[in-house]
């Protein structure tokens, strides 16, 4: 790939505190390496605040390796940025023209307050995971690997559900606000696997229970979730949330 | 909203076969004689009870469902993603479905009080035929009706596949013979719908 360095001007939301209405403002971005994340861009641009005696702009970010979900800027309209199936951290300049601007906001969704400028609170999702994302073992001796065979098909499925890093970029994503895409991700890998199955009832309208009352929108079916989720799982979750949602309300 | 829709979708099959007995050309004489038998049979007049019911549970919800959506992000972006990420008719369900209500009540207005006016007050049988003739002499009423058909039309395209969706139901193997089956569906009767009032106004029927 051709190594060049570019300019770029950055339109990036500023906000003191939870408290504070925030506006934009504009920096430049010089002599950006092409091969630079844009998390790295902004390290550099932040260095430049910092020798400047300003405050530096706070995101989120830590593994920069895409795994652990933290890195949650909006990018041009676009959660993550212009490339499919990457988190900000894997986005690379190279995406981006010389002398292009570049627009940042953080995720704008009423249950995931601005904490300051580009972090937000997604403590949100946790209460949701906390409300049933999990399962109860027992004390006593792990099981043998082999004791409960699973269907290679279901252990695929499960295993893409799992996938999901809690980044908040389908909430970032979506026309309502909704996190339908994260919690359906969450039942599923529980709700297709024999380990899952004691609880399966209980959890699912236990997560959606949490999911309202964290004032998160209702799923419409856009499907731009989907579209934007850097660990690209399938809607297919949603309707499998339905679905257990639906049997549990019926038999519980 | 997914079941009342797919309550509303199955009523529209109903609605566009039995209407499409004008393109018969014969006069009216089987409209007619289905709309007589609609008008008076009492399992249709009880079934429309519910018809109106179902309606306004969907009317009810998709307004709430909009309100209460739009009320989750109050700071909005600065840029939008806009059609990279979703389709414009699946983020415009609130106001296609708000250009359907105004047709509607317009729609009622035209064919349906009249017709319970003449049920009720005991006239000579209503000639449903001859009113829809009349009615589609006027360009402008049309017009109102094409652009009905084409919300519709947008409406259904995002919501059939969608309410199949919300109740659970998806799966690989079937997933894009429910995406076709509602395009054709979609396209059926929207086209069954557009050209009654097309074949009215131009004289195709007579």
């Amino acid at each position: 790939m051709e190594h060049s360095n570019i300019n770029l001007n950055l339109k990036v939301w500023r906000q003191k505190n939870a408290q504070d209405t925030g506006k934009f403002e504009t920096y430049k971005a010089e002599n950006i390496s092409t091969e630079m994340s844009f998390l790295e861009m902004f390290d550099v641009v932040n260095e430049k605040l910092i020798n400047e005696g300003q405050d530096p702009i706070a995101f989120d970010h830590d593994c920069r390796e895409g795994i652990c979900g933290m890195c949650s800027m909006h990018i041009n309209g676009r959660a993550h940025g212009p490339w499919d199936g990457t988190t900000t951290c894997q986005l690379h300049m190279r995406a981006f023209k010389d002398g292009e601007t570049v627009t940042v906001e953080p995720w704008r969704a009423s249950a995931f307050p601005v904490l300051k400028d580009l972090v937000v609170d997604r403590s949100a999702f946790d209460r949701i995971q906390q409300a049933g994302g999990y399962v109860s073992v027992n004390t006593g001796n792990a099981q043998d690997g082999n004791a409960l065979p699973i269907n290679k098909e279901l252990a695929d499925a499960s295993f893409d559900a799992a996938m999901c890093i809690g980044c908040g970029a389908c909430v970032a994503a979506c026309k309502n606000s909704s996190a339908m895409l994260f919690t359906s991700a969450k039942v599923s890998q529980y709700a297709l696997l024999p380990q899952g199955e004691p609880e399966r009832k209980t959890r699912v309208l236990n997560m959606v229970a949490q999911m309202d009352k964290e004032g998160f929108g209702a799923c419409t079916n856009t499907g731009a979730c989907e579209a934007e989720c850097p660990k690209e799982i399938s809607i297919s979750n949603i309707a499998r949330l339905n679905r257990e949602y639906l049997s549990a309300q019926l038999s519980l | 909203m997914a079941f009342t829709g797919i309550f509303l979708i199955l009523f529209l099959i109903v609605h566009a076969v039995a209407n499409s007995c004008i393109f018969l050309n014969d006069g009216g004489a089987t409209y007619n004689g289905v709309a007589h038998f609609l008008s008076h049979n009492w399992i249709v007049r009880f079934l429309e009870i519910g018809l109106f019911v179902g309606l306004f549970a969907h009317i009810i919800q998709g307004l709430m469902l909009t309100m209460q959506n739009n009320s989750k992000r109050p700071v909005k972006y600065a840029v939008n993603a806009g059609n990279a990420t979703s389709k414009w008719y699946s983020r415009s369900m609130g106001i296609l479905g708000s250009l359907l209500l105004i047709f509607l009540v317009i729609h009622l207005k035209d064919f349906f009080i009249g017709t319970k006016i003449a049920l009720y007050s005991g006239d000579a049988p209503h000639n449903l035929f001859e009113e829809m003739k009349e009615e589609f002499e006027n360009p402008i009423i049309v017009g109102v009706y094409l652009v009905g058909v084409i919300a519709l039309c947008w409406h259904l395209i995002h919501g059939f596949a969608s309410a199949f969706q919300t109740i659970g139901v998806n799966s690989p193997k079937y997933n894009s013979l429910i995406r076709n089956a509602g395009y054709v569906y979609t396209i059926l009767i929207c086209l069954a719908f557009a050209m009654m009032p097309i074949a009215f106004h131009f004289g195709w029927i007579q």
